[in-house]
């Protein structure tokens, strides 16, 4: 029973790892303010509920379980809320670029482009 | 097991940091930074079953908190110039 509950561990971990690696990825790959925030938000929600859980299957039934079951609703309860006012105050921000729509992605042949064009709608903002 | 997990958020923090140093607005800045935040909260819980001493679930609770709390505070600095507090509260009196 002991390689199930390790087994299934190592597995919740690893899986959490690598969610977390794509949130950082696209953190620092997406075009947009908007898009950026979308990677952080929704991965935290994963990458962080698969390793706090991945490390509860390994304490068991004890205090430890408890303090990272209060870690991960907190969290999940958190990461939504401080998302959410980000996007507000940014939305609300006159001086802020205003989200990329469809016909600007399009509009944009390549990545390298894409940084150049976000800094002219930083530009044309203020 | 851990050693593989806690690369693997210190590679998303390398990246996360990164963003907060190139951020063209502040709120990329202000998002990168809650982001470490939590990644910190992670690699605690992760180095404490790591080194063996579980006890810093306690430094990752408190840490959850704070970061939460930090960024509503610099969120709230950002938007009012200051910490949100009433602007219509009159001056102390010279003559106190």
């Amino acid at each position: 029973m002991t390689w199930l509950v390790d087994g299934l561990s190592g597995l919740a971990l690893l899986c959490g790892a690598f969610f977390v690696i794509v949130g950082g990825a696209g953190l620092l790959r997406m075009p947009d303010f908007y898009t950026r925030m979308h990677a952080a938000g929704v991965t935290d929600t994963l990458g962080a509920g698969l390793i706090l859980l991945g490390l509860m299957l390994q304490a068991g039934w004890t205090l430890i379980t408890a303090k990272l079951l209060l870690i991960l609703i907190f969290l999940w309860l958190t990461s939504p809320t401080a998302s959410h006012a980000l996007v507000r105050a940014a939305l609300s921000d006159p001086q802020n670029p205003p989200p990329l729509l469809q016909e600007d992605i399009q509009s944009v042949p390549s990545p390298s482009s894409t940084h150049l064009s976000e800094g002219e709608r930083i530009e044309q903002a203020k | 097991m851990f050693a593989v997990t806690a690369l693997g958020i210190l590679i998303c923090m390398v990246l996360a940091i990164s963003r907060a140093l190139l951020g063209p607005t502040v709120y990329d800045r202000i998002m990168a930074v809650n982001a470490f935040g939590t990644k910190t909260v992670l690699i605690i819980a992760v180095l404490g079953f790591m080194t063996g001493r579980p006890d810093f679930m306690d430094i990752a609770l408190v840490y959850a908190l704070i970061n939460f709390i930090g960024t509503i505070a610099v969120l709230k600095f950002i938007r009012y110039g200051d910490m949100g507090w009433p602007r219509n509260v009159p001056d102390e009196p010279d003559d106190l």
